[in-house]
């Protein structure tokens, strides 16, 4: 049985009186590559927020990587994320008077010791080793998102978490991210994506759907995992 | 060999933190420039009052001077002063404090049978001392002894115009003149009696004098064609000097002047050596004011300049913070960028700064200063500690800056 790396036990977080998660419970194995759908506002960035120690639930418990994280201060969660988590976003958010290369080596920086033949490397395997030496501005959308994940692996995170990370990508791009996810799911990286987008949703092994803060369906998509393969790989 | 990556890894780690700071300032450099140049005004006017400021005692020194003697020498006793001992004095004194130094000898000639006095000098030095005399015409030189200033008095009684050509009289030195209405001591009276000599000679005018003093009633002449024509060697009644010292020091050099040249008498001119130092201090304690309030001026524009970069690098600084980074290590990174903007806007300030002193003083005191380097190192280090000082409040904004918050938003 393959062991559990994150489990969510009873977790709410609340607004005054809004609940933007509640009572979730959900448990994520090493290895795993999930994908959580539903509307607008049903609470998806907010679960992936604590899930990545950058938020705290208001009740119940988070247990990353066998230590219970939910009562943890900020300046600790900071630790935990850095240690545990690569993080991509819609936006990209990369430093704009960085370059590439150095963009990952920042989250190196912040984590260890910069190395640059390291962060290279991680270019290279998002295939922007030509682009290295590019400011954010000088790249397209799809190669800033690239850059993105060559930094949240850099430090070999337990976890890769991304909020809407094709969002801003047309298809051509979103395919090659996928694409990249793909491999790092072979390699054994335990992958946690939230979309909107079905096609991206439906590549994951698991997909649970929020509503109103609950999750809804959790859907095993093993079965088709390997058809889904094949069609995005195409 | 671990030992060694482990060194190296380290060197990397803050050729890093170098890198991502001073990458932020070149490729932001245009965001930067209003900061710089806030810094860079502060600075120029900070080094450029620091250089007057040191420069002022001297320059305002010598501004003074220029109103007249600050010190008047006699003779102690009857004995009048020798080439010797104004050589003396001048060493004494020491070439580099002197303005100007002038030795006067008076003689009473007559003209028109009416008795006026000539005073001869070095009238190079006598202008050095007093280039406030007004003059119609020119002042006397060596190009041309007899052509003399007179006072304007004199001019007035005797109706003498530029150019005018007068004759003066008198008797040699030695001799007593007949009018002279003094009681003679014996041994003048037989002097008297063995031989008397005359002398007499045509000046023309070349300068008239108006000072609204008691100069306007002399007639100025070269010192050594005053002793040819009496027939003596140099001999003076009064040695006018003006000397670039504010009232202790003028004291310090008296006090001297009395113990090494006892034949000397020294009197400071008190009330112009006062009012300068009263001067002098207001003037001071005004760059001072005006240092402060530009320093503080400085600092609310760095504080500004640091809280927008800080609001506008939100998200930059919210990313850092998700990637892990403290609190500490982003904070340090802005105030090792401030610390970057501050050599920066120093540096270029003290340079911008020498030549706004130097343009004030060559308008106001009409000479230049010297460039003092520790002015630079000083300058710098004081906008560095400004700049840090001035980033604390807004760096500190870090800590408030929530890393899911800011980067949910579009
Ligand atoms: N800091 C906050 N303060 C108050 N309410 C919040 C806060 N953050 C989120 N919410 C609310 O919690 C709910 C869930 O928000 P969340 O951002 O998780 O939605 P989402 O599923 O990510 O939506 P979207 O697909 O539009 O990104 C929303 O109703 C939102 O208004
Ligand atoms: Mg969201």
């Amino acid at each position: 049985m393959a062991e559990k790396i994150l489990e969510l036990k009873n977790v709410s977080k609340i607004y005054g009186s809004l609940k933007a998660l509640a009572d979730i419970n959900l448990s994520v194995n090493a290895g795993d590559w999930l994908s959580i759908m539903g509307p607008s506002g049903s609470g998806k960035t907010t679960m992936i927020n604590i899930i990545g120690c950058m938020d705290t639930p208001s009740l119940g418990n988070v247990i990353l990587d066998n230590v219970d994280i939910s009562r943890e201060n900020a300046a600790s969660l900071t630790r935990i994320r850095r240690d545990k988590i690569g993080l991509i976003f819609q936006q990209f958010h990369l430093i704009s008077y960085l370059t590439a290369v150095e963009n990952v080596m920042v989250a190196q920086y912040y984590h260890s010791m910069p190395d640059e033949d390291e962060a290279m490397e991680a270019l290279e395997k998002v295939g922007l080793k030509d682009r290295a030496h590019h400011l954010p501005a000088q790249l397209s959308g799809g190669e800033q998102q690239r850059v993105c994940i060559a930094r949240a692996l850099i430090n070999s995170p337990q976890i890769l978490l991304g909020d809407e990370p094709t969002g801003n990508l047309d298809e051509e791009n979103e395919r090659i991210v996928v694409d990249i996810f793909r491999r790092l799911h072979d390699e054994g990286v335990t992958i946690i994506i939230v979309t909107h987008d079905p096609e991206v949703g439906d590549v994951a092994q698991r997909k649970i759907i929020l509503e109103h803060g609950k999750i809804i369906d959790d859907i095993d998509q093993s079965a088709t995992f390997g058809e889904a393969l094949k069609l995005k790989g195409k | 060999m671990e030992n060694n990556t482990k060194k190296l890894r380290h060197g990397s780690r803050k050729a890093f933190y170098l890198k991502m700071v001073s990458g932020s300032l070149i490729r932001r450099a245009s965001r930067l420039i209003i900061a710089v140049l806030a810094i860079a005004i502060g600075a120029t006017i900070l080094s450029g009052l620091v250089a007057i400021y040191y420069d002022i005692p001297e320059q305002l020194g010598r501004e003074f001077r220029s109103y007249g003697a600050n010190l008047i020498v006699l003779p102690r006793g009857e004995a009048k002063i020798t080439r010797e001992i104004l050589k003396s004095l001048e060493n004494l004194i020491g070439a580099n404090k002197i303005v100007g130094m002038a030795p006067y000898r008076y003689q009473t000639v007559k003209i028109n049978e009416q008795p006026y006095i000539v005073a001869g000098t070095d009238l190079a030095q006598a202008q050095k001392n007093s280039p406030f005399w007004y003059i119609k015409g020119e002042w006397g030189d060596l190009t041309d002894v007899d052509s003399v200033m007179i006072g304007n008095e004199i001019a007035e009684t005797l109706n003498l115009k530029l150019g005018d050509v007068f004759m003066i009289q008198g008797v040699k030195y030695g001799e007593q003149a007949e009018a002279s209405g003094q009681n003679l001591s014996a041994a003048e009276n037989q002097k008297r009696d063995t031989a008397r000599q005359n002398f007499h000679k045509n000046l023309k005018v070349r300068g008239i004098v108006s000072t609204g003093g008691a100069e306007e009633g002399f007639i100025f002449v070269d010192i050594d064609m005053l002793d040819d024509l009496i027939g003596d060697i140099f001999r003076a009644d009064v040695i006018e000097c003006s000397i670039v010292a504010d009232a202790n020091e003028l004291a310090n050099i008296s006090s001297k002047i009395e113990k090494d040249i006892p034949e000397l008498q020294p009197r400071a001119v008190r009330r112009l050596t006062q009012s300068q130092d009263i001067v002098l201090g207001k003037l001071q304690a005004l760059v001072l004011l005006v240092t402060v309030v530009v320093l503080i001026i400085t600092m609310i524009s760095v504080y500004t300049t640091m809280m927008a970069m800080v609001a506008e690098r939100r998200r930059e600084i919210a990313l850092k913070k998700a990637l892990g980074a403290e609190n500490r290590l982003v904070m340090s990174e802005l105030l090792g960028e401030g610390v970057l903007l501050g050599i920066i806007g120093g540096a270029l300030g003290v340079f911008l700064g020498f030549e706004f002193a130097l343009r004030v003083s060559l308008n106001v005191f009409g000479r230049g200063i010297n460039f003092q380097w520790l002015l630079i190192p000083v300058t710098i280090a004081v906008f560095v500690v400004i700049t840090v000082a001035a980033s604390i409040i807004p760096v500190r904004k870090v800590m408030d800056i929530h890393p899911a918050i800011v980067l949910k938003g579009e």
